[in-house]
C-alpha cells in the first residue's frame, strides 16, 4: 500500500496511540505522559502538513477498509477535512499544553489525558471520514470519549452536566443513526461527493430524502447547539477549563456544524437542497439560534456561561453560511469554523486563567482583572472583540463575507441577523472589557493564588491563550495571504461550485 | 487435522474425570483441560475457515448409524467465540475460587464445556438432544454452587425449566423419527415436507429450545439464575449456554425446517424478541444490583437476535439474506464476547466491594481501573455503539429492515438502544467520582485481564475486524 493511502490512518493513530497507553501508566509518571501527549500532537501537526500540500496539489489521500460487505471505512482527505483537521491538530497541541498546566496538582490525569487524546482522535476521524458509516462511527466515539471529561471532577454538579451532555447527544447520535441507515437504504453507501450524490435521485424518493434531512440535521444540530437541542451546552460548563475549550473550539460543536457542512454540500448537495427549500429552513433554524444564543448570553454574569452562550450563537454563523446559495456565503461560513475555534478557544483558556489565578468566575467579579493579569486580559481582548467583529480581528472576516454573501444572494434578511447579532455580542462582551481595564481592582480577589514565577501565571497557561490570540489576530490582518484559513475556505468554495 | 474434531469435546470431558480422580489438582489440572481444548476449538475454526466442512465419523460407522461430528462455517463461528470466552472464564476462575468451591467447580465447568462443543458440533437431532441435557444439567449445577438460598432455589427452577424444554425437544424429535424414520440433520432434511406432523415437530422443538434461550415471555427464570451465580458461571450461563439454544434454533431453522417455514412463525418470534428487547431493557434501567442489570440485558439481547428471522424470511435469497445471517451471528457472537467480559468484570467490583448494589459501587469502580475500563468496553458493545461488532450488525439489519419497509423494526431496536445506553451509564456515571486516584491501572492480572481482552474483542475486534467471519461463513453452504 502506497503512502497515501496510510497519511489518514497515521494521523488518526498518531493520538490514538499515545491515549491508549496513556491509560496503562501509572498516576505517576509526569514526565512519559507529558512526552507521550506531546510526541503524538507534534507527529499529527507534521502529518497533517505533509497534508495540507499534498491536497493543495490535488493529490489524493484515502484509507479504506472493509467492515463488512456494504461497510467500508474510508478515511480521505478532501479541502474540507483538511480545514478541520489542521484546525484541531493545531489546538490540540496547544490545549494539550494548558492541560498539562492547568491539571498539575489534580488526579486521575491518566485518565484525563487517555480520553483526552481518544476525543481529538474522534474529531481527526470525523473530519477525515470519507462516508456516512465512518461519520456516524467517529461522531458516536467522539460522545463516547467526551463523557468522562465532563464527568472529570466527579461533584454532583459534573455528574448532572455529564448526564445532561450524554442525554443529549447519545439522543442526537440515535437520529443521526436513523437518518443514515434510511438514506443508505434509499440511495447504497453514501460516500461524500463534492456537490452532493442526491442531485439524480428518482422523484418518487424526494419527500424521504427531505424527511431525512431534518433526522439527519436534528442528529447534528445537537452537537452543533442548534435552539432548541443547545440545552446540554451551557450545563457541560462544569468540565475543566482544557476540556470547555475543546468542547466549545474544536470537538463537539465544531463536529455538529461540520457535519451540517458535509451533508449540505457533499451529501444532499447545495443546489438540490436550494431547489427543494432545505437551505432556507436551515437558515431560519440558524438565524434563530444566532438571535437566542447571544441574548442569553447577556443575561449571565457566570463568565463561562455567558461564554457557552456566545458558542450556542456563534457555531450558528457556520450553519448560516451554508443556508445561504452562494459561493461568498460558503466561504464564510466555513471560514467561521476556525476563526470562531481560534477566538472561543483563547477566550476560554482566559476564562480558565482567571479562575485559576484570582478565583473569578462570575463576569461581576472581573473589575481590574487588566491590570492584575494584563497578558491574559490582552487575549480576551482580542478574542472579544473578533467575536463582535472588529476589524482586523479573523470574526470581522467571517462576518464580512457573510453578509457579502447574503447580499449576492438577495437574503437581505440575513443582514439584519448579522447586524443585530453583532450588536448583542458588543452589549455582552464590551462591559467585560470595561471591567477589567477600567474599574478598579477590588482590595481582595475572591480566591488569590499568587504565583511565584515571573509572570502572572504558570507559561503552560499563558502562552496557550496569547499564541491563539496571535493566531486569530493574524487569520484576520493577513486574510489574503496563502495558506490562511479564508485562502483555503475560498478553495474549497471553488471546487464546490466551479465544477 | 481431523483429530481436533472429536478433541474439542473429548478434551475436556477427560479434563473433567482428571479432575474428579485428582480433587487436589483441580486448578492446575482444570486449567490445563481449560487450554487445550480452547486450542482444539480454535484449530477446528482456522480449519474450517481455510479448507472448508470438516467432518468426522466416530467409530467408523457412516451415517446413519454412526455419531458424526461436522464443523461448517456458522458452527465454526459459534466454536470460536464459545472457547475464547471460556479459556478466559477458566483464567478467570482460576483465580477467583478458593480450592474446596474449585473442586466442585472445575469437573462440572468442563463438562459443561464438552456439552457446548458437542452441540456446536452434533449432526442429528437426538444427539444434539444429548449434548442439550448435558448442558443443561451442568449448568444448574454449576449456578447453585455458591450454595445460597436464592441462588439453589433460582437453579432449581432453571434445571426444571430446562428439563421442560429439553422434553419439548426430545418430543418434536420423536415425531420427527416417527414421520420420516432418520434424525441426521442432512437426511431429515431431505425428507421433511409441509404438513401437521412437520408443524407440529417444529412447535415442540423450537418451542423447547426458545424457552432454553430466554424469549420474552419464558425469560421469568434467568435474571435470578443468571444473577445469583457466581460470576465466572453467570458469564458462561449469559454469553454461552443461551447462545447455544438460539444457535440450535438458527440451525434447525435453517437447515431442518427450511422448507416448512412460514412467515407468520417468524413474525411471531420477531414479535416476541421485540418485546424482549423493550421489557428487558427496562428491567435492567431499574435493577439495582449489577449483575441483575446484565442479566436483564442478556433477556434484551435474546430478543435482538430473535427479531432477526421475520427479517430473514421476508428477505429472499441471495447476498443480501446471507449477509443478514452474518450480520445475526455477528451479533450473537459479540455479545457473547460482551456479556461474559461484562459479567466477569462485574464479579470482579462484587469480590472488592463486598456488594453489587449499583448506587453505593462508587468506590469499588474506581479501586477497579481495568475492570471499570472492561464493564465501558463491554457496555459499549451491549448499547451497539461504534466501534463495536453489536453496531455494525445493528446496522446491517436496520438497513435491511428499511430496505424492506418493515420500519418499526428500526423503532424497536432504537429504544433497545437508548434504553441500553441509558442502563450501562447508570453504572459508568458511579465511576467518576472523588475518589482518590487508582495507584495502578491492572490489580490482578489473572482475572481483570480476561474481561479486558473480551471487552476489547467485542468493541474493537469484532467492529474493526469482522470480515474473517464472512469468509467463514461462507463455508458450508450457508443460507
Amino acid at each position: 500500500m502506497s503512502f497515501d493511502a496510510w497519511l489518514p490512518a497515521a494521523i488518526l493513530l498518531s493520538s490514538m496511540v499515545p491515549g491508549m497507553l496513556i491509560f496503562l501508566l501509572r498516576e505517576e509518571s509526569h514526565r512519559l505522559r507529558t512526552l507521550l501527549n506531546m510526541t503524538g500532537a507534534l507527529v499529527k501537526l507534521g502529518l497533517v502538513i505533509w497534508m495540507i500540500g499534498g491536497v493543495y496539489d490535488g493529490q489524493h489521500f484515502e484509507t479504506r477498509w472493509t467492515l463488512a460487505p456494504g461497510l467500508d471505512l474510508v478515511l480521505s482527505a478532501d479541502a474540507l477535512s483538511v480545514l478541520f483537521v489542521a484546525l484541531s491538530t493545531l489546538l490540540w497541541l496547544v490545549t494539550t499544553i494548558y492541560a498539562i498546566g492547568y491539571l498539575e496538582h489534580s488526579p486521575n490525569r491518566s485518565r484525563f489525558f487517555g480520553f483526552f487524546s481518544i476525543c481529538v482522535s474522534a474529531t481527526v476521524g470525523i473530519a477525515l471520514s470519507g462516508n456516512l458509516l465512518t461519520f456516524v462511527i467517529f461522531y458516536e466515539i467522539l460522545t463516547l470519549a467526551t463523557y468522562p471529561l465532563v464527568a472529570h471532577r466527579g461533584t454532583p454538579d459534573a455528574a448532572h452536566g455529564a448526564k445532561v451532555y450524554l442525554a443529549y447527544t447519545v439522543g442526537g447520535g440515535a437520529l443521526l443513526l436513523v437518518g443514515a441507515i434510511w438514506l443508505q437504504a434509499l440511495v447504497g453507501p453514501v460516500e461524500f461527493t463534492p456537490g452532493g450524490i442526491l442531485g439524480v435521485s428518482p422523484e418518487e424518493i424526494r419527500m424521504e430524502l427531505i424527511l431525512i434531512f431534518f433526522v439527519l440535521l436534528a442528529g447534528l444540530g445537537v452537537k452543533a447547539a442548534l435552539v432548541p437541542l443547545h440545552g446540554w451546552l451551557p450545563q457541560a460548563m462544569v468540565a475543566p477549563a482544557p476540556v470547555s475549550a475543546l468542547l466549545h473550539a474544536v470537538a463537539v460543536v465544531k463536529a455538529g456544524a461540520f457535519g451540517i457542512l458535509r451533508v449540505v454540500y457533499d451529501v444532499y448537495g447545495v443546489e438540490f437542497a436550494y431547489a427543494n427549500g432545505l437551505l432556507l429552513a436551515l437558515g431560519i433554524l440558524a438565524s434563530v439560534t444566532v438571535i437566542y444564543g447571544s441574548m442569553m448570553a447577556l443575561t449571565q454574569d457566570n463568565l463561562k456561561k455567558r461564554l457557552a452562550y456566545s458558542t450556542v450563537s456563534q457555531v450558528s454563523y457556520i450553519a448560516l453560511g451554508a443556508s445561504i446559495f452562494g459561493p461568498i456565503a460558503t466561504i464564510g461560513g466555513m471560514v467561521h469554523l476556525v476563526h470562531q475555534g481560534l477566538m472561543k478557544i483563547t477566550l476560554f483558556f482566559c476564562a480558565g486563567n482567571y479562575a485559576e489565578t484570582l478565583g473569578v468566575h462570575k463576569v461581576s467579579e472581573m473589575d481590574g482583572v487588566g491590570r492584575r493579569m494584563p497578558w491574559t486580559s490582552l487575549a480576551f481582548t482580542v478574542g472579544a472583540l473578533g467575536m463582535i467583529g472588529v476589524p482586523p480581528i479573523a470574526g470581522f472576516v467571517s462576518k464580512w463575507y457573510l453578509g457579502l454573501g447574503a447580499a449576492d444572494a438577495g437574503s437581505n434578511w440575513v443582514l439584519a441577523v448579522l447586524v443585530a447579532s453583532s450588536l448583542l455580542n458588543a452589549a455582552y462582551f464590551l462591559p467585560i472589557l470595561h471591567r477589567a481595564w477600567f474599574r478598579p481592582a477590588p482590595k481582595q480577589w475572591p480566591q488569590e493564588h499568587r504565583h511565584t514565577g515571573r509572570m502572572e501565571i504558570a507559561g503552560a497557561l499563558l502562552w496557550p491563550p496569547v499564541i491563539t490570540a496571535v493566531l486569530a489576530l493574524s487569520a484576520g490582518l493577513f486574510a489574503a495571504a496563502p495558506f490562511t484559513p479564508l485562502e483555503w475556505a475560498t478553495l474549497i468554495a471553488e471546487r464546490e461550485y466551479g465544477r | 487435522m481431523i483429530d481436533a474434531l472429536p478433541l474439542s469435546v473429548t478434551l475436556p470431558l477427560l479434563g473433567a474425570l482428571a479432575v474428579t480422580v485428582s480433587p487436589a489438582h483441580a486448578r492446575g489440572l482444570g486449567l490445563l483441560a481449560a487450554v487445550l481444548t480452547a486450542a482444539s476449538g480454535v484449530a477446528v475454526t482456522a480449519a474450517v475457515w481455510s479448507d472448508g466442512v470438516l467432518r468426522a465419523d466416530l467409530g467408523g460407522w457412516g451415517v446413519p448409524l454412526g455419531i458424526a461430528l461436522e464443523a461448517d462455517g456458522l458452527s465454526a463461528a459459534f466454536l470460536a467465540m464459545a472457547n475464547v470466552v471460556a479459556l478466559a472464564i477458566s483464567v478467570y476462575a482460576g483465580g477467583y475460587f478458593k480450592q474446596e468451591t474449585a473442586q466442585h467447580f472445575w469437573p462440572l465447568w468442563l463438562l459443561l464445556w464438552s456439552a457446548l462443543n458437542g452441540l456446536f458440533l452434533a449432526t442429528d437431532l437426538f444427539n444434539l438432544y444429548v449434548t442439550l441435557e448435558l448442558l443443561g444439567l451442568s449448568a444448574a449445577a454449576l449456578g447453585a454452587l455458591t450454595g445460597t438460598r436464592e441462588a439453589v432455589a433460582a437453579n432449581l427452577r432453571y434445571l426444571l425449566v430446562g428439563l421442560l424444554g429439553s422434553m419439548s425437544y426430545l418430543l418434536g424429535v420423536a415425531l420427527v423419527y416417527a414421520a420420516y424414520g432418520v434424525l441426521d440433520i442432512g437426511l431429515v432434511a431431505e425428507a421433511i415436507a409441509p404438513g401437521p406432523v412437520a408443524w407440529t415437530a417444529m412447535a415442540l422443538m423450537i418451542g423447547g429450545l426458545i424457552l432454553k434461550a430466554a424469549l420474552f415471555p419464558m425469560h421469568f427464570w434467568l435474571p435470578p439464575a443468571h444473577a445469583n451465580a457466581p460470576a465466572p458461571v453467570s458469564a458462561a450461563l449469559s454469553a454461552l449456554v443461551c447462545k447455544a439454544a438460539f444457535y440450535l434454533v438458527l440451525r434447525l431453522w435453517l437447515d431442518v425446517f427450511a422448507p416448512v417455514l412460514n412467515e407468520a412463525a417468524a413474525n411471531l418470534l420477531g414479535m416476541l424478541g421485540a418485546a424482549a428487547v423493550v421489557w428487558g431493557s427496562w428491567r435492567a434501567l431499574r435493577a439495582e444490583r449489577l449483575k441483575l442489570l446484565a442479566a436483564y440485558s442478556t433477556v434484551a439481547q435474546v430478543g435482538y437476535l430473535f427479531i432477526a428471522f421475520p427479517l430473514l424470511a421476508a428477505t429472499p435469497p441471495g447476498l443480501a439474506r446471507d449477509n443478514l445471517l452474518a450480520a445475526v451471528v455477528l451479533l450473537a457472537l459479540t455479545h457473547g464476547f460482551a456479556k461474559a467480559g461484562f459479567f466477569l468484570a462485574a464479579g470482579m467490583v462484587q469480590k472488592t466491594a463486598g456488594h453489587d448494589r449499583i448506587d453505593d459501587l462508587g468506590g469499588a469502580a474506581q479501586a477497579l481501573p481495568a475492570a471499570t475500563f472492561a464493564i465501558g468496553l463491554a457496555g459499549v458493545a451491549l448499547i451497539g455503539l461504534p466501534p463495536s461488532g453489536t453496531f455494525l450488525a445493528k446496522w446491517m439489519m436496520l438497513e435491511q429492515a428499511m430496505i424492506l419497509g418493515h420500519w418499526w423494526w428500526l423503532v424497536v431496536m432504537m429504544i433497545g438502544t437508548l434504553l441500553a445506553a441509558a442502563y450501562i451509564f447508570r453504572v459508568l456515571s458511579r465511576a467518576f467520582n472523588r475518589e482518590p486516584a487508582p495507584y495502578r491501572f491492572v490489580n490482578d492480572a489473572r482475572t481483570e485481564l480476561p474481561a479486558l481482552l473480551l471487552g476489547l474483542i467485542a468493541t474493537f475486534g469484532l467492529g474493526i475486524a469482522a470480515q474473517p467471519l464472512w469468509v467463514l461463513l461462507e463455508q458450508g453452504g450457508f443460507g
